[in-house]
């Protein structure tokens, strides 16, 4: 954290002025809100227990240990077995990387292609805009899952397609907050300033506006994680998740026909979507309030 | 040290400049109309010399000094700073030809990047344009620190750590970083609390008799510009309506509006009854959106005649250093059109 | 609606606003005594955080709480003390016997609704006018503020009409109850030079018609000296000096005034070739943190300071006649 400081004086009294970078601002404004931290916390432990988790707790998540649908806690298996009698805790174990990893993956690639076409369309006016815009509402009146739908049946549920469907629809809500933010900094008389300093157009882009356009677009990064999630938990309930590796939507999917008989093999890796879910969208409020400079000033 | 360059050359020529913006149109099918943000606009600057604009909101003093140091495209016309025909100019001869002309704006809060810290404000146009190593360029920050009245140890602040005339100094120590030939102030005080506008306002002229500097100064302040400008131009609606020096424009206005403007200007002088005298004007100025033909001022002009409706006076001398652009220069205004309390 | 009453109309006495901050609560006015008499035009000038406004939302019964709350004082109005009185009170006061126009006339008129709904509104609100009755009343309140064809304008929709008609409008709204006391905060400062000339022209107007009290906050003391009698200058939450505006302009008495007009540049008649550097005013306005200190808080800017403004308040004291200045050292001579 910078915190050099500097005497600041003004008429005859001694002031001493942090340098402080905005960003160590935001971070012990947000350090400050306990419901952010609390979700910080907790999505720390539901990504180190994903991460490790499989090295301690080594039951393969895909053997058959156990008589089908033991219930949780009896017969030594602290959330039971699933219809093929799989050791269900095995398999929320080694889900959670899965999940992550494709809510991560999504919504890094959803982000990429939201902050470029937002940032094109504008940064430049003219034909630029109005084509990326048309391709924007193209993607925003497409029915989401429907289309990944798709995508996934046409080209097969492999994880890497997994992610690139869910990634391609869900972009247009980065694309929007990053449009009206450089609709809005590009009127900044920075900007101007820095491009009558001879500043070209891509650096402007990266290094003028994009920094300042940076924290509605960080939340709605983190957001987007959550989403992607829960988008990755739909499409495996539908049965479109890469039969290959056990993710937690996955379990819900396999076990969905036997929901009413067997609520638990469903609810319990549901429980930790919505807990991750949830813990993320907690982050993401704390994000928002302390990077939103409204809050923060004065 | 001496401002006046050998040749003695303008350092800013405009010609006949022209901005227009499309803008689009109530209808699905209308076709956009054509806002004449500056119509056929033409002045100089002598090096050393402050110009000032004048005028109301949408009369385009900013778009015409944005056009003429190339930020926004002109539709026609000619420019030239300190020789060079900039309008031409394309790719990185038109980069490097940015150092030439640097900005100082209205807002010291939306003017300066808030992600970059102080002494990074004043040295981005010595990073992008390559000038000097950098080595010397930190001695320079140091040196336009000392210049607009800056402390060494705020190099490292951030712009929201300053006051509003402290972010101003900073705007300006930027704006004169490069060594630019013509610095254009937009308003550079409007936005500043009247007991700072003096510190910054001395500044300015500080840095003018020490550096030399060029001043295109913008402005709606006529106070401000009085104290400011050698030459005043004024305009409405996007023409020059009168240009004359000081002096001359202040006591001896000739264009109805001119002498409308300088009377509707609240007095501090408690010895003079401001209110006598006043020539008021009624309505507001006609849409730039495909203005009426002839004077544009005459719908709000007491003493317009049927000429004026038809046929667009031309900006012509009057006296050596004093245009008008009006079929009725310098006639009396009648009682009907004055108002006294 | 005018019961007898003995003095002034509107009557701060020793007005006290805290503000709860982070540092503890800090007076943002303080001790601030005021008259306004029937009829009359006051001017209340200083930089911005002076507190100007403030005074003007405590007349209104609209100082935000929290963080703002009344810490001691009265507000007398026609007798009886605001800072008592009840919501519901406060409500029929506001818009009916007191009125404010703001800096902004956008964001004062509500875009969904026509300026004529909106004159009648407030009419029916608070007059007990029929609808017809209410809208024949806004048309005629739109042609007392000159706006032209104000049959068919009052159809329109704020965003229809240039910043100066609206300005006139909210003037049409803020009259529309015939209110004893109009506040303008910065009332022109959104708008151009002529068009202002035709508001302070129409104000003035109305307010010898109808003997309306006119409270304006400016920072501009040209705009005082053309529109005022009186003029009250604040600072950091006090009030620093008042007077007659031609003695205050002549003969300022507090160094801070005296920087207040003399660091301007005003338009002169008499132009000269060279102008002399403007009188400045070092350093910045006090924080929020400094306020209420028992000094004088303009100290730290002040070419007159000594020790003792350091460490003692200086209170409002008279030259004669209604020219009062907080200072230990006021000027005399012209400024």
């Amino acid at each position: 954290m910078a915190t050099d400081s500097a005497a600041v004086l003004d008429g005859d009294r001694l002031e001493v002025a942090k340098a402080r970078h905005p960003l160590a601002e935001a971070a012990g404004m947000f350090f400050r809100n306990h419901t952010a931290v609390a979700g910080l916390v907790t999505l720390a432990i539901i990504v180190v227990g994903s991460l490790v988790g499989p090295y301690v707790y080594t039951v393969d998540p895909y053997e058959m240990v156990w008589a089908p649908f033991s219930e949780p806690g009896a017969d030594g298996f602290v959330f039971g077995t699933d219809y093929l009698g799989r050791d269900l805790f095995a398999g929320v174990v080694n889900g959670g990387r899965v999940t992550l990893a494709v809510g991560l993956s999504a919504a890094l690639l959803s982000v990429f292609i939201g902050v470029s076409i937002g940032a094109l369309s504008g940064y430049y006016r003219g034909w630029v805009e109005e084509a990326l815009m048309r391709i924007t509402e193209f993607f925003q009146v497409l029915p989401t899952l429907l289309f990944s739908m798709v995508l996934v049946a046409l080209f097969g549920a492999s994880l890497a397609m997994v992610t690139f469907a869910i990634g391609i629809v869900s972009w247009t809500a980065v694309a929007r907050v990053t449009r009206s933010e450089f609709l809005r900094l590009r009127e900044m008389e920075y900007v101007t300033s820095s491009r009558s300093s001879g500043a070209r157009d891509l650096g402007l882009m990266l290094i003028v506006i994009l920094p300042n356009a940076l924290p509605p677009i960080v939340v709605q990064a983190a957001l987007m994680v959550g989403s992607a999630i829960l988008f990755e938990a739909g499409l495996s309930f539908l049965g479109l998740s890469d039969p290959n590796v056990v993710s937690w939507g996955q379990i819900i999917g396999s076990n969905r026909p036997y929901i009413l008989d067997a609520g638990w093999t469903v609810a319990l890796p549901g429980f930790f979507i919505f807990v991750t879910v949830l813990a993320i969208s907690l982050v993401g409020d704390g994000l928002n309030d302390a990077l939103n400079p409204k809050l923060r000033e004065r | 040290m001496s401002a006046v360059s050998a040749s003695g050359r303008p350092v800013l020529k405009v010609r006949d400049l022209e901005v227009r913006f499309s803008v689009k149109r109530e209808g699905l099918f209308a076709k956009p109309s054509q806002l004449y943000a500056v119509d056929g606009v033409s002045f100089e600057i002598a090096p050393g010399r402050t110009l000032g604009l004048v005028g109301e909101s949408g009369s385009g003093k900013s778009t015409t000094a944005l056009a003429a140091a190339r930020l926004i495209p002109a539709r026609r016309g000619h420019v030239e700073i300190d020789g060079v025909d900039v309008l031409s100019l394309e790719g990185e001869a038109l980069r490097q030809q940015r150092r030439n002309v640097q900005f100082i704006f209205q807002d010291p809060y939306s003017s300066l990047n808030p992600r970059l810290r102080a002494r990074d404000v004043v040295r981005e146009p010595l990073d992008r344009l390559g000038i000097d190593s950098p080595a010397e360029r930190a001695s320079r920050v140091a040196e336009l620190f000392r210049d607009v009245g800056l402390r060494p140890e705020q190099e490292r602040l951030f712009p929201h750590q300053f006051s509003g005339g402290q972010r101003q100094r900073l705007g300006v120590a930027r704006a004169i970083a490069s060594r630019p030939k013509l610095v254009i102030c937009d308003e550079p005080v409007s936005a500043l609390d009247v007991a700072v506008q003096a510190q910054i306002l001395n500044l300015l002229r500080r840095l003018q008799r020490e550096h030399g500097l060029t001043y295109l100064f913008i402005s709606h302040d006529l106070g401000v510009v009085q104290h400011m400008c050698n030459e005043v131009a004024v305009m409405y609606t996007g023409r020059i309506v009168e240009q004359a020096s000081r002096v001359r424009l202040f006591t001896r206005p000739l264009h109805p509006y001119t002498r409308a403007l300088l009377s509707s200007v609240p007095s501090a002088d408690p010895t003079l009854d401001s209110r006598a005298g006043r020539i008021l004007i009624t309505g507001d100025p006609p849409s730039p959106i495909d203005p009426p033909q002839g004077c544009r001022f005459a719908s709000r002009c007491p003493i317009a005649i049927e000429r004026c409706r038809s046929e667009t006076p031309p900006l012509v001398a009057h006296e050596p250093d004093h245009r008008v652009a009006c079929h009725r220069a310098g006639e009396p205004i009648g009682a009907d059109a004055t108002r006294t309390h | 609606m005018s019961e007898p009453h003995s003095g002034p109309l509107l009557s701060l006495r020793d007005l006290t606003v805290e503000f709860a901050t982070r540092d503890g609560t800090v007076p943002v006015l303080d001790r601030l005594s005021i008259d306004l008499d029937a009829g009359a035009t006051l001017g209340l000038v200083g930089e911005s955080g002076c507190g100007k406004s403030m005074t003007a939302l405590a007349i209104m019964g609209l100082v935000p709480s929290p963080p703002g709350r009344f810490a001691g004082g009265s507000i007398l109005f026609a007798d009886e003390d605001l800072t008592r009185a009840s919501d519901a009170h406060l409500r029929d006061i506001r818009g009916n016997s007191i009125s404010m126009i703001f800096q902004e006339p956008m964001t004062s008129l509500n875009p969904v609704y026509t300026i004529g709904e909106q004159i009648a509104e407030v009419l029916r609100r608070h007059q007990d006018l029929g609808r017809r009755a209410a809208w024949e009343r806004a048309v005629e309140l739109l042609d007392s503020v000159s706006i032209p064809l104000p049959g068919r304008r009052a159809h329109d929709y704020p965003h229809q009409l240039s910043g100066g008609m609206r300005q006139r409008v909210m003037i049409a709204i803020a009259l529309a109850c015939r209110p004893r006391i109009l506040i303008a905060d910065e009332p022109t400062t959104a708008l151009d030079v002529t068009v202002q000339a035709q508001i302070f022209d129409l104000l003035q107007a109305l307010r010898e018609e109808t003997g309306t009290a006119i409270i304006l906050i400016t920072h501009d003391m040209g705009v005082v000296a053309e529109m005022t009698e009186r003029v009250v200058v604040m600072y950091a939450g006090r009030m620093v000096e008042e007077g007659p505006v031609r003695d205050i302009l002549s003969e300022p008495h507090h160094p801070y005034t005296r920087g207040l007009i003399a660091s301007v540049p005003h338009l002169h008649a008499e132009v000269s070739d060279e102008p002399e550097d403007l009188l400045e005013i070092p350093g910045i306005v006090p924080s929020l943190a400094e306020f209420g200190q028992e000094r004088c808080l303009f100290a730290p800017r002040c070419p007159r300071v000594s020790d003792r403004c350091r460490s003692e308040q200086p209170l409002l004291r008279g030259s004669g006649g209604w020219h009062k200045a907080a200072c230990w050292h006021p000027e005399a001579g012209p400024a």
